[in-house]
């Protein structure tokens, strides 16, 4: 089981979280300059690499707080964590 | 191929068993061939059977990283069903499931088919009616579904005594899918392995592929492996959950996230379970192997991992939901557990298709794989033998993505 640390509430059990997945790309400022293709691109795909990741969690048994951490998808060693508000 | 019958076990146990050859051939490695297929699993070897047999594909090299039958086809759960609810899916189920009945004696193989369909235990009211209405689909495409009240399910599992009326989730129904069956998860590798060997394929295990090779012109070249390059016209990728791993080598990214879904035993124990059962309102499914073991699985784990470990909170979930139901299995030792990487697409439907690069074929996005194997080794084949796809692959085709045109078929147990 994995111990998250939450930037408010300290490390915590990974049962009290849910896993927003990887974070994406940033969305385009201004969609019309966008191509279907890339639309979709945004849509479908996300990094899925053999080693760390950079996702989201969801504090929703505790502080409510999403925030951003690094962890290594072969080892689940993570690494430090930075806030981040969810948009 | 040495014919496996009972008049050769006879003749074979004349002279102490010594005259059976090798189940398939090790023969080294060439540096071309007309396919490559990477992966020796249930689906790779598969395609490269139904290529030679249907296609009569035969300079074919299926490279495995591992030993051959050592990935997600041994980390399963041996169900096989077709109690989907899409109309995409359920023909392609009840395909396979069609070519798995008579699998044993196509390969000459005992496959230990056992058909002794699957019940699912409803515990609420959503899901019942979700059920119903898959009932429906499922009958416009001939596959099984027939409600079972809670009096005949207690009395055709004996073992469930929990879920009763004063119970936290009391059991309202339940659905019996008489099509549903398991088998030697193994011996499908096995099977295949040696009816394709036979019809020419070339089998390479130890040959971990590391990068995909890309033409000057676009089309796919070949792979560097760690005994080589070796050069193809076309190369099909079955490699459950690092297809990304190998995609990303050539630029090439495809809408799958890999995730680790893990499975258990017990220490064999007396007949006691005939049947699989399903309860997808706490998300959990149990059968009883030929050797007594119950194999228990549950929900694959939150976050992307490649990892095949199991975590104590997925257990603890998996057994305290089986134990609400079969309270009397608290007695049961754990044996041993296991989990696989698999990958997963963005609407949970498998992809099997071409890609951008002209050569390069992806299997991928089985979750739940090992009931699709015959089906998807059929039209994964026929889609690389003709460039185009089999009536019942098109709609798992990579272009559904470019409409937003999504399949989607959200798990039978778990979400």
């Amino acid at each position: 089981m994995l111990e998250i640390s939450c930037p408010f509430c300290g490390p915590r059990s990974e049962t009290e979280f849910i896993n927003g997945g990887p974070v994406r790309e940033t969305r385009a400022e201004n969609p019309h300059d966008f191509a279907d293709s890339d639309w979709v691109d945004y849509l479908i795909l996300a990094p899925n690499p053999l080693g760390p990741v950079t996702e989201e969690w969801w504090h929703i048994m505790g502080c409510s707080l999403w925030f951003a951490i690094t962890r290594d998808t072969t080892t689940h060693e993570i690494l430090p964590c930075s806030r981040k508000s969810h948009d | 191929m040495q014919n496996y019958s009972l008049f050769n076990l006879a003749r074979n146990a004349l002279n102490n068993h010594q005259g059976w050859r090798e189940a398939w051939r090790t023969v080294p490695l060439k540096e071309e061939y007309d396919t490559l297929i990477i992966g020796a699993g249930g689906h790779g070897l598969a395609t490269a059977y139904y290529l030679a047999k249907n296609h009569g594909v035969t300079d074919i090299a299926v490279l495995e990283k591992g030993w051959l039958g050592g990935g997600n086809i041994a980390r399963n759960t041996v169900t096989i069903r077709s109690n989907y609810m899409r109309d995409e899916s359920i023909p392609f189920y009840v395909k396979s499931l069609e070519l798995y009945e008579k699998l044993s004696q196509e390969l000459n193989y005992n496959l230990m088919y056992s058909k002794r369909g699957m019940i699912d235990v409803i515990q609420t009211y959503p899901k019942l009616r979700e059920i119903k209405r898959r009932m429906l689909s499922m009958h416009l495409h001939g596959s099984t579904y027939e409600p079972l009240d809670v009096d005949d399910l207690r009395r055709q599992v004996p073992s469930l005594t929990g879920g009763g009326p004063n119970s936290r989730l009391p059991i309202i129904g339940s659905m019996l899918h008489t099509d549903a069956a398991v088998c030697r998860h193994d011996a499908v590798a096995w099977g295949y392995a040696r009816a394709a060997d036979d019809l020419g394929v070339e089998i390479h295990q130890n040959t971990g592929v590391q990068k995909l090779l890309r033409d000057p012109n676009g089309s796919i070249a070949g792979v560097v492996t760690n005994r080589g390059t070796v050069r193809a016209k076309n190369v099909a990728l079955a490699v459950s959950g690092h297809t990304t791993t190998l995609t990303d080598t050539i630029g090439l990214r495809l809408p799958l996230r890999t995730f680790n879904l893990t499975a258990f035993v017990s220490e064999p124990v007396k007949p006691l379970l005939d049947v699989i059962v399903n309860c997808p309102d706490l998300g959990v499914y149990l059968n009883q192997s030929d050797k007594g073991e119950i194999v228990i699985g549950g929900a694959a784990d939150i976050g992307q991992s490649f990892r095949r470990d199991i975590k104590q909170a997925v257990f603890e979930e998996s057994v305290s939901a089986m134990l609400e139901l079969f309270p009397s299995f608290k007695k049961l030792k754990l044996l041993r557990q296991w989990g696989g990487a698999l990958d997963i697409a963005h609407d949970a439907s498998p992809i099997i298709s071409k890609t951008k690069i002209p050569g390069l074929f992806v299997s991928a996005g089985w979750w739940g794989g090992f009931k699709a194997i015959p089906a998807g080794g059929l039209t994964f084949a026929h889609l690389i033998a003709n460039n185009e796809q089999h009536p019942l692959s098109e709609p798992f085709a990579l272009d559904r993505f470019d409409n937003l045109n999504f399949i989607l078929e959200s798990g039978t147990t778990a979400h």
